[in-house]
């Protein structure tokens, strides 16, 4: 059943901008992404945006949905009223280019200071071997198809102050260290560097990073939290360590 | 005027067009050889179309069925290409795939695995063995990751959403890229001494497809504008299961591991349609009954495989037989069914995303209820002619690797063999170009006048002051080619198809697209537009010249595969007045051990009557 339905844009560049409104029919099964190509192919040509696999699968269509960080090929119209406004808007966190584009190349730059895999030798007969239940932790981290929607909503980066500093990589990378940290074949030791350069002290464990992760990665429990217990492991005192042992 | 010294210019000694599988791959390669190595491509980088494969990549480890060996897929190659392949590239794939797999394992993918703790095989279609190592069904991104991850560390200057324009040459010799920024909308100049193209296929001509918006067929139009031979362009593949409903998911891909892990089909009567549709030369090796096939589903070595596994092509055509016989689901499609096959929480384990996406997207919980799905356009099997040791094009420098090349999948690919052909053939296109480079004497040029007349050509859309709609006339070029194009082809609907892509080739000459230059969508879309003409017009005059059926190419008019055709490749050059010529060319004939492994009866060829002295 086909309705005309109420979006209401963010439409400007680095320069500014602001909101713009447009009436659009939407049919039955449409996601907000479909509605957005709809309007850019009869109103707005000229309307920026990013997407790739419509499917929830590459992370390109993030944007803030009635305030929510969200992906726009996973968003079903139906999760509406029918009289409900949708508001559209780029991600808060990143400076935009134009329109519902962002400017993300800090995340790129931020997984360049990661240091990279290196695996033990393998075994004698050339193989290497790693047992299912070893490594399923680490698939969970490697779900992720770096939306950077946990990064929109991290409080500690929307201080542009922070990011600029380098001093915290935001949880996409967190759990990318972990995932490095857990890898059954890795050689290279990262905790230092986990507290020292990639700031793990100062997530405080809002979880809100999870609350919007579309593929469900548990980012805090399962990634953050065992990183910073590792961090604690080897800077505190053993002492201390002991007694959280008994008591923790 | 323009003045080209005002145009941004960039230096490297290799530029690869694609930031998929292939690029990455191709790139890594490059820099491996201390080459100065830079990669364009049109997303972000990590966002290709790579990252969307599902099910797995086929390499021959024998983790799962020792019985396996890089013969055996070979062979599986050869059949499931109908006999068009390229026969070195079908015998260096099957070779180097289980090298590149465990290297991708040794820059840190993490792979499922077996109870003895090694990488995990899936059965797929046309497979004979479980051979596809797998992540669950996120494949793609698994190997897109791993790559992005080495590559970032190996010196490699990524210039994302960039767009590459046009082949500039020396002489007969590649000498750059003309590319724009897709956020300025600024032209640049990339001076180099080879361009690799690892660009993808070119499915947004046609409405139903599980390609994205990247997929125009750009490398596969800048090669042709180049001087560069195209081939194979009529084998297009349509996988049989994509989704049906909602009409706006329509095409979006269901991976065929749902069929590999037990997964099958029926139709409206509830019947298992596929035992009716079974082929002559795969039934030896297919089970005839239904109690077979479940038989050989729990591990028995000797039963034989479901019908569901044929291969794509077959499946898809025994689809859309159903469906046009009346016997299809309530949206035009047929049952794919998992629910009643494995318990939930096995399917939620091996099929993840394939839940999410049903419930996300359908509204349908595939742990509960059969999935609606009917053909879908894939994949290009045909592309770029390249050599199949340097993949180098007929262009003296131009390099190609991926789905936008020829010959490796001959007339119909194999699903998984899609993944390992892009490492495969990605490394040897870096160690082609690195060795052409090597031998390269004094550097190319880059030709001015190029560069201003291809400016001028992008610019003139933004600048026109009316003409048509680059979206609408996108839409006409898609309906031309699910109406003519299609699934199935005779001549008088490829003729009009062609006359109708002349009219839209007329019409692209007047785009316009308003706005500025930065981040314009709609300039981006005209300027695909002009690719996508190409391909869709190579794709029609090959389908036109070949007069039989044969894989993924299928004339009701021509019935059956023809003995004279497997002997030829439909070639596609720019003639020197602008307009397309398509040339029946004649393949060399396969070498005499190759030929005997691919004709083999299985039993001969695993008890080494026959190819045992093929190392
Ligand atoms: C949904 C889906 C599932 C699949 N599942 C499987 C599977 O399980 N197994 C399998 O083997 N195969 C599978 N395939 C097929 C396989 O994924 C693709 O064939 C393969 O990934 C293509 O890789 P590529 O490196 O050639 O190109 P791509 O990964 O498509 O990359 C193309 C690159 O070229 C860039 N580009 C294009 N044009 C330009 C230009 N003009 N300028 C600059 N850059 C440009 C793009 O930005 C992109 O970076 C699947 C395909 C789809 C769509
Ligand atoms: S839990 Fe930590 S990383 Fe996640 S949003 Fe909160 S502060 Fe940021
Ligand atoms: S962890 Fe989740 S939310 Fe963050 S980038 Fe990855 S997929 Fe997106
Ligand atoms: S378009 Fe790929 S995640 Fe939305």
């Amino acid at each position: 059943m086909a309705t005309t339905r109420t979006f209401r844009i963010w439409r400007g560049d680095a320069r500014g901008g602001g909101f713009e409104q447009f009436e659009i029919q939407v049919d039955e099964g449409m996601v907000v992404l479909d509605v957005l190509h709809r309007i850019q192919a009869q109103q707005a040509n000229d309307l920026a945006l990013r997407w790739n696999c419509k499917a929830g699968k590459c992370g390109s269509c993030s944007m803030e949905i009635n305030g929510k960080p969200k992906l726009a090929c996973m968003t079903r119209m139906n999760s509406f009223a029918e009289s409900e406004t949708i508001t559209v808007q780029p991600l808060k966190t990143f400076p935009v280019m134009k329109d519902l584009v962002t400017d993300v190349s800090w995340n790129y730059a931020q997984n360049k200071r990661i240091p990279k895999f290196q695996p033990r030798p393998r075994d004698p007969d050339g193989a290497y071997r790693m047992y299912q239940e070893d490594v399923d932790r680490v698939q969970e981290f490697r779900k992720c198809i770096e939306c950077y929607l946990c990064q929109d909503v991290c409080h500690v980066l929307r201080d542009r102050h922070g990011r600029e500093q380098n001093t915290f990589v935001g949880p996409r990378f967190l759990i990318r260290l972990a995932s490095l940290e857990m890898h059954p074949l890795d050689t290279a030791d990262r905790i230092p560097a986990v507290r020292d350069e990639f700031g793990s002290g100062m997530c405080n464990i809002t979880k809100c990073c999870t609350e919007v992760c579309p593929e469900h990665i548990h980012i805090t429990d399962n990634g953050i939290i065992p990183l910073k217990e590792r961090v604690v492991d080897r800077f505190y005192d053993p002492i201390a360590m002991l007694m959280r042992k008994i008591f923790g | 005027m323009l003045n080209v010294s005002e145009i941004q210019t960039i230096d490297h000694d290799v530029l690869v067009v694609g930031a998929g599988g292939a690029g990455l791959r191709a790139a890594i390669e490059c820099s491996a050889r201390k080459l100065s190595t830079g990669v364009v491509s049109k997303s972000l980088l990590g966002k290709a179309h790579t990252v969307m494969a599902e099910g797995g990549m086929a390499a021959a480890m024998g983790n799962v069925d020792q019985r396996d060996n890089w013969k055996v897929h070979f062979r599986d190659t050869m059949r499931g290409g109908k006999f068009l392949n390229d026969w070195r590239m079908a015998e260096l794939h099957a070779k180097h795939a289980p090298a590149r797999v465990h290297e991708l394992e040794e820059w840190g993918a993490v792979f499922d695995r077996t109870k003895e703790g090694l990488i995990s095989q899936r059965n797929f279609g046309g497979h004979r063995y479980p051979r596809l190592a797998h992540v669950g069904d996120r494949t793609g991104l698994e190997l897109i990751r791993t790559l992005q991850d080495h590559g970032v560390h190996s010196g490699i200057s990524f210039h994302m959403e960039c767009t590459g324009l046009e082949i500039l040459k020396d002489g007969d010799r590649v000498a750059g890229l003309l590319g724009y920024w897709r956020e300025t909308g600024r032209f640049v100049i990339f001076r180099c001494k080879a361009v690799i193209l690892a660009t993808g296929g070119g499915g947004k001509a046609w409405p139903v497809t599980s390609n994205s918006w990247e997929y125009t067929g750009d490398g596969t139009a800048m090669a042709y504008n180049a001087g560069a031979e195209l081939m194979d362009l009529e084998f297009t593949q349509f996988h049989p299961t994509g989704m049906v409903w909602p009409l706006s998911v329509r095409g979006i891909l269901v991976t065929e591991g749902v069929r590999g892990d037990g997964g099958v089909l029926k139709n409206n009567k509830g019947e298992r349609f596929m035992f009716n549709y079974i082929s002559e030369r795969f039934a030896p090796e297919t089970a005839a009954t239904v109690e077979e096939a479940d038989r050989w589903l729990k591990g028995d070595k000797t039963a034989r495989r479901p019908p569901e596994l044929l291969t794509r092509d077959e499946v898809a055509r025994a689809i859309t037989a159903e469906v046009k016989a009346g016997r299809g689901s309530p949206h035009g499609g047929v049952f794919l069914d998992i629910a009643s096959r494995l318990p939930a929480d096995v399917i939620k384990k091996k099929l993840p995303s394939m839940y999410h996406q049903f419930i996300e997207l359908a509204e349908v919980d595939i742990t509960k209820e059969p999935m609606e799905v009917g053909p879908t356009l894939h994949y290009f099997m045909g592309g770029i002619k390249v050599d199949a040791d340097s993949q180098m094009s007929s262009v003296p420098g131009l390099f190609g690797a991926g789905e936008c090349t020829a010959g490796m999948h001959g007339a119909n690919r194999l699903g998984g063999n899609s993944l390992s052909d892009l490492v495969v053939f990605g490394k040897l296109a870096g160690e082609g170009a690195a060795n052409y480079i090597e031998k390269l004497g004094t550097p190319p040029k880059v030709p001015d006048a190029h560069v201003t007349s291809a400016v001028r050509a992008a610019t003139d859309i933004l600048n026109r002051e009316s003409g048509a709609n680059p979206y609408l006339l996108h839409e006409k070029l898609q309906e031309t080619m699910a109406k003519g194009v299609g699934i199935v082809r005779v001549k008088e609907e490829l003729e009009q198809a062609i006359a109708e892509i002349e009219a839209h080739k007329k019409e692209a000459e007047t785009l316009k697209a308003p706005g500025a230059s930065q981040y314009n969508p709609g300039w981006h879309e005209a300027l695909a537009m002009r690719s996508l003409l190409v391909t869709s017009e190579a794709v029609a005059r090959c389908a036109l010249m070949r007069e039989e059926s044969r894989g993924a190419h299928t004339r009701l008019d021509h019935p059956g595969e023809s003995k004279e055709w497997v002997n030829f490749n439909c070639v596609v050059t720019r003639g020197p007045d602008g307009a397309m010529r398509v040339e029946k060319r004649p393949r060399p004939p396969g070498p005499a051990g190759l030929v005997a492994i691919a004709n083999a009866k299985i039993e001969d060829l695993e008890s080494g009557a026959v190819g045992a002295d093929a190392k």
